[in-house]
């Protein structure tokens, strides 16, 4: 991006440090792009300020997704890209989560997109995000078994499919 | 879907399975429509019939093998998905392309949104009912793929922008091959607006169909031209400037009616916005300079010095066998496809595989607001919408 995107960077973690010293575990910058690590017991607090915020303004929630690192804990790692149309501004949110309890706030009532972006991550990675008004499995079949994102799933799936009854059950239910 | 799940739970509305093999659900959409007479009530869309693993393949892969499968995601914008992911990369490796390989992706990726707008179009008129638009649009993209097979030596699956540049050096003869589909295509443009733009049928099937406002547009996180329909400027190009966009002189058109008929008019509005990228990109593109960075160990070696350099060679060998390994980190780089913003996020752990690659698919995000679009509308709406969005279930499932 721009030359200024380490100025810009630093407006919005002071911004958010200024509302709550606690809002920011680790600022991260690498090639040009911000990464915030927020605490997950704050990430929908923090989420809902970006987004309200005058100084901020981070109206597009462009994008969701998750990294495992399996076997390193904290095993999952949540990466939000946002995006401010008026200001012309990027910045990821990161939360880091354990695999003991890959549990999080859902951002659907900040941003209404984040529904299937959720999903898509609970479909392929387990996690769970908690207020979701919909958290169905969306790309693979309901009676799927396991997550195929994550590290411990083989690239080249389980081989051992049924051999009798319907292999794949479809959602029937709206 | 039992009655009892339905919203007002007696026998006055009732479950219509859409697909997923509906021709005009574009690939395998299903949806599960709820119906009060013609009226739709309720709108679910089910997805994840073509779902392929890509994401899932690329981790196995090293960096230059995963291009070949980004071509396969959004078929109709193969190129696109080798830019984004290649700058991705080289936005980990920090990498600077240069200039004259800038140009090429561009003049490369601009005829690529022409032919998908063409297929758009042409899908879109004939599932509403004008047959021939369909065939004009097919004449005119052939023409586009006959540029990328000159190129490329494919049509439709080119892997032709690689990490660091592009694939090969245009062709022979590729500057008068371009030149007459410049010649050509802008009264090509007005014969399809002559067709449908004034078509009384026309815009009794897609004016005031499908609103959607542009508050909740960005909400649910919508890009591309159905985000400018609804008034909104966003365009990547514009707004976070990418390979030299900054240098090329063009407008983003928007409207501000945000229904199936704006949406139309913005994506013929591109495609001429498109032609005079094309033909600046073509001026800019020089007969001499390199297509490809040079970066010892990453970007593979000239055939040339191969063969008479140790050190070149030794790169070859272990370029195509080991990879190359991009120091930890993580990179997010988003352009502007036909569709609408796509992204990649690739995450690198230091090893010669990427661990993780990640499309904010433009398809996938639209279709959440299908059911906003079609809700209160008549069912011969929720084909115009379908279309309207422009989805490719391609990119939808990846």
């Amino acid at each position: 991006m721009t030359e200024s995107s380490s100025q810009k960077a630093s407006v919005v973690a002071e911004c958010l440090r200024s509302w709550n010293p606690q809002a920011i575990a680790k600022v991260i910058e690498f090639r040009n792009e911000t990464t915030i690590v927020v605490p997950p017991n704050l990430f929908r607090a923090v989420a809902e300020r970006c987004r309200a915020d005058a100084q901020l303004q981070f109206n597009l929630l462009t994008d969701a997704t998750c990294v495992d690192r399996f076997p390193v804990e904290p095993r999952f790692e949540l990466n939000y890209h946002l995006v401010s149309i008026p200001r012309r501004d990027r910045v990821r949110l990161q939360v880091e989560l354990n695999s003991q309890d890959p549990v999080v706030d859902s951002l659907v009532s900040v941003w209404p997109g984040a529904n299937w972006l959720e999903r898509e991550i609970f479909d392929l990675f387990g996690i769970h995000f908690t207020g979701h008004p919909d958290l169905r499995r969306i790309l693979l079949p309901d009676d799927w078994e396991g997550y195929p994102l994550r590290k411990d799933f083989p690239v080249e799936g389980y081989r051992d499919v049924p051999t009798s009854g319907e292999l794949f059950k479809k959602s029937s239910m709206l | 879907m039992t009655t009892a799940d339905t919203v007002t739970g007696t026998a006055k509305t009732m479950v219509l399975n859409m697909g997923p093999q509906h021709p005009s659900t574009h690939g395998v959409l299903r949806i599960l429509l709820e119906l009060d007479g013609e009226t739709v009530v309720k709108a679910v869309p089910d997805l994840g019939y073509l779902h392929t693993g890509i994401e899932k393949s690329c981790e196995d892969k090293t960096y230059s093998q995963a291009i070949t499968l980004t071509d396969r995601m959004d078929y109709l914008n193969p190129l696109g998905n080798n830019l984004v992911y290649c700058m991705a990369v080289e936005k980990l490796l920090g990498l600077e392309v240069p200039k004259r390989a800038q140009y090429i992706r561009v003049l490369m990726v601009e005829l690529q949104r022409i032919s998908s707008h063409l297929v758009w179009l042409g899908t879109h008129a004939i599932d509403l009912g004008a047959m021939s638009v369909f065939l004009y649009c097919f004449r005119e993209r052939e023409e586009i793929l006959k540029i990328f097979e000159m190129f490329s030596g494919q049509r439709m699956m080119t892997s032709y922008i690689r990490i660091g540049g592009v694939a090969l050096e245009p062709p022979a003869g590729w500057r008068p091959a371009v030149r007459k589909f410049l010649e050509m295509m802008p009264s090509r443009v007005d014969e399809y607006e002559a067709l449908l733009t004034e078509n009384p049928i026309w815009i009794r099937r897609t004016k005031n169909i499908g609103y959607i406002s542009p508050e909740d547009a960005i909400a649910l996180s919508m890009t591309g031209p159905t985000l400018r329909a609804a008034g909104v400027a966003y365009d990547n190009r514009k707004v976070f400037p990418y390979s030299s966009y900054e240098e090329f002189d063009f407008d983003v058109p928007t409207r501000t009616e945000s229904d199936c008929y704006a949406r139309y008019m913005v994506r013929v509005a591109e495609m001429r916005e498109s032609l005079k990228i094309v033909r600046q990109a073509m001026q800019k593109i020089s007969d001499e300079g390199p297509i490809k960075a040079e970066a010892p160990g990453i970007i593979p070696p000239d055939r040339e010095k191969m063969k008479t350099e140790m050190e070149a060679l030794i790169y070859h060998f272990k370029i195509f066998t080991e990879g190359f390994s991009p120091p930890p980190g993580e990179a997010f780089v988003a352009v502007e496809s036909p569709r609408g913003e796509l992204g990649c996020f690739v995450a690198s752990d230091g090893s010669p595989k990427p661990l993780r690659v990640h499309f904010r698919a433009p398809s996938y995000i639209n279709l959440q607001a299908l059911p906003k679009l079609v809700e209160g509308q008549l069912i011969a709406d929720v084909i115009a919408c379908i279309g309207t969005i422009d989805i490719v279930l391609g990119e939808v499932d990846r």
